[in-house]
């Protein structure tokens, strides 16, 4: 190889005493099991949240597993049905299942997440119906849920621009009295989702200011998947992502993005710190985008195999299946139900695409204003007549 | 009492004082709303009746102040937010033109945003750069969101309790060079007109002359000025810039025949362009002139010395007024 493509490591100019290495998260990065499963001893930086990862049952470790292989094989599917005309567009997550899966099952119901756009494993989480999902890229909505049922925001597809709706939703829920009253179906944490690419937003920077100096309960996910479309991490930043915390006055953490349990523990812990008034946390999940950015990238362009395949060894899938099987947390069946299970999913993500109803036409002038709006009410009306027009010529 | 003689800025402070007491659910949000009362102080002693919970004093971020105030209307609150000049929005814009005006569209109604974001605009108070911008057309160009102007004491007083009574976004305009302006205000007449109700201000036969915000005393001034000359100006405040009331303008246009719009803001693209098609649109056969447009230059707004001849003026108004009656 003669040209950049075997090198992963972009930039190894030592900033504040970390190299931005894409591959290694460092010493202070949270982690539990390691990439062939193998549950790991304490470190200084996994300490604090060992009990919670001791706390949790076989029966959790088995579902996150299965929520895992599931998400991954809906986001498959979607991907599939946009190369087959189905759907406008998909952005994958393929590589960041853990990151989304670990940080969503922390969340209690009654909190509420604002996501990018690629977070379907947040929103398969959250109790989002795949067709649901799909409207916004199959282009019949522009959404596809209720936020205010699912406690789950619509998508947001300029960057950054949630992180501010977190905070302000989180400054909403201090003044409703939802944050340290002890009572845990009161009290309310807020979660805002974005990548590494987002963290370069001023919306993104002024959100951390406005939540550091309310000291409201949202927790800020960076999902550090090293690439903002084609541009690495050093074209975003001089200093990783949880390094940013100290300095709007909260804490920081890097977990490992690809260790489900680790994601957990730490989401785990920021939301309670948040829902006990003890104010906001920035967790940069340090994970990859083993995919494009989305159908339309092509990222053969900018990257080197070599460094998807050192990625691929850090499968967050394989790794919680090796932990599983070394505990003996499950058997060789209860795998193979898992994948028969996404086979159904799969199934039936198609077929809700496929039959999803067309719209009718005229629901765009609806619900462009709470009130009446003469200007939006007459385009309606003139383009009902001009439809009906054609309905008289017996065309159309 | 009910009548009641107040500036423009007052008539601001007591509506917005008066939708707190109302609704809990109503917050004030900006930079310096709080102890100083806004550089205009128009929340003035607000912060204090109402405490540092509902008077926020924000960090001088303006798409945070937007931003957040999305967030707390999606959790059930009415955020009023203050943007100290005009020329300081642009790095709102984003928030309001991305998020606010189509997050209700976007979850197909299921999410409201009933937020004012009370914007000081227009010219001639001898300001430096960027504080001194008419850029409504921007706003009443998108969809979802509603654009209003105040032009006296009474209508401060009465729009900014329906604005921000409204369940959608209201972008609400105010005459900074008028905030001084005193007049009656009668606090028990209650609301008389809509919210997008226009509203005759004089009455005239010869030529229409539709304006609003600051350029609404203008407009008085210059008919009050051409009675001498024996000329009779009827002058509309459009009050409402999006939605128009279309079904006003044409009524009193078709009266006169003759119609000038006269605006601070720069007249290419500008609110005068829309209201001189809408107008040819639906006047076509009773008019005798061409619409006409008097508005700011389409230039940066100039430092301040140059004010005086980029503003619409008296002069520029009348000469207006020759040119349509010469048709």
């Amino acid at each position: 190889m003669t040209d950049t493509h075997d090198v992963v490591v972009h930039h190894e100019t030592v900033v504040a005493g970390t190299p931005l290495d894409i591959t290694d998260g460092g010493p202070d990065m949270v982690q539990f099991v390691d990439g062939e499963g193998t549950r790991l001893e304490r470190t200084p930086a996994n300490t604090p949240y060992a009990e919670i990862v001791e706390a949790m049952e076989p029966a959790d470790a088995r579902s996150m597993y299965r929520d895992l292989v599931l998400v991954r094989r809906l986001d498959a599917e979607g991907h599939a049905l946009q190369r087959q005309g189905e759907l406008g567009l998909w952005p994958s997550l393929l590589g960041q299942e853990a990151a989304q899966v670990g940080s969503a099952r922390a969340m209690a119901p009654h909190d509420y997440a604002f996501p990018g756009y690629r977070e379907h494993g947040v929103a398969w989480c959250r109790g989002i119906q795949p067709e649901q999902l799909l409207a916004l890229f199959r282009g019949v909505d522009h959404g596809g849920w209720s936020p205010q049922e699912m406690n789950y925001h619509l998508y947001t597809i300029v960057i950054g621009n949630q992180m501010l709706h977190a905070t302000g939703y989180a400054m909403g829920v201090q003044r409703d009295g939802a944050v340290g009253t002890g009572d845990p179906e009161r009290d309310t944490a807020v979660m805002a989702f974005t990548g590494d690419g987002g963290t370069a937003q001023g919306d993104f920077n002024e959100a951390m200011v406005f939540a550091g100096v309310a000291n409201a309960p949202v927790v800020f996910f960076v999902q550090n998947n090293q690439w903002a479309i084609s541009e690495p991490n050093y074209k975003q930043f001089r200093v990783p992502p949880y390094q940013r915390a100290l300095g709007f006055g909260f804490p920081g953490i890097r977990v490992d993005g690809n260790d489900v349990l680790a994601v957990y523990a730490v989401t785990k812990m920021a939301l309670d710190n948040a829902r006990n008034g003890l104010g906001p946390t920035l967790i940069e999940a340090f994970t990859y985008r083993l995919g494009a950015h989305t159908t339309s990238d092509d990222p053969t362009k900018y990257r080197s195999a070599a460094e998807v395949d050192i990625w691929r060894e850090k499968d967050p899938i394989k790794r919680m299946r090796g932990f599983i099987t070394q505990k003996g947390y499950a058997d060789e069946e209860f795998f193979a139900g898992v994948d028969k299970e996404a086979d159904e999913l799969a199934v039936r993500v198609r077929s809700a695409c496929q039959n999803m109803p067309e719209p009718e036409q005229s629901r765009m002038f609806d619900e462009i204003y709470v009130d009446p709006h003469p200007l939006v009410d007459g385009e309606k009306a003139t383009f009902l007549a001009y439809q009906a027009g054609f309905d008289q010529e017996g065309g159309h | 009492m009910a009548m009641q003689k107040m500036s423009l800025a007052k008539g601001l402070n007591s509506g917005l004082r008066a939708a707190m007491e109302h609704d809990p659910k109503v917050l004030l949000m900006g930079e310096d709303v709080g102890k100083l009362g806004g550089v205009f102080r128009i929340t003035e002693g607000l912060q204090k009746d109402f405490g540092e919970d509902r008077v926020v004093d924000t960090p001088l971020a303006e798409s945070g102040i937007v931003g957040t105030a999305i967030g707390l209307a999606l959790r059930g609150y009415r955020p009023v937010v203050e943007i100290q000049f005009d020329g300081f929005i642009y790095p709102a814009f984003d928030q309001i033109v991305a998020q606010l005006a189509k997050m209700h569209a976007r979850s197909r109604g299921s999410l409201r945003l009933p937020i004012v974001i009370r914007v000081p605009f227009g010219g001639g108070i001898g300001a430096v750069e960027h504080h001194s911008e008419s850029n409504e057309a921007y706003f009443a160009h998108t969809a979802g969101l509603r654009v209003v102007a105040c032009s006296d004491p009474a209508d401060a007083y009465w729009m900014i309790q329906q604005a921000i009574e409204s369940d959608d976004p209201v972008m609400f305009y105010e005459p900074k060079r008028r905030y001084h302006e005193r007049a009656e205000v009668d606090l028990d007449a209650g609301v008389r007109l809509g919210l997008h109700d226009a509203r005759v201000v004089r009455e005239g036969t010869q030529v229409t002359l539709l304006t609003y915000g600051p350029m609404v005393k203008t407009c008085l001034q210059a008919a009050a000025a051409a009675e001498q000359d024996g000329i009779s100006l009827q002058v509309v405040d459009l009050r409402s810039l999006s939605p128009l009331d279309v079904d006003t303008i044409t009524r009193v246009v078709k009266d006169t025949g003759r119609a000038i719009v006269v605006h601070e803001a720069s007249t290419f693209l500008g609110m005068g362009a829309e209201l001189a098609a809408e107008i040819q649109q639906e006047c076509f056969h009773h008019l005798e002139a061409p619409v006409l447009r008097v508005g700011g230059y389409n230039i940066p707004y100039p430092p301040s010395r140059f004010e005086e001849e980029f503003l619409p003026g008296l002069d520029r108004i009348l000469d207006a007024v020759d040119r349509s009656l010469a048709y």
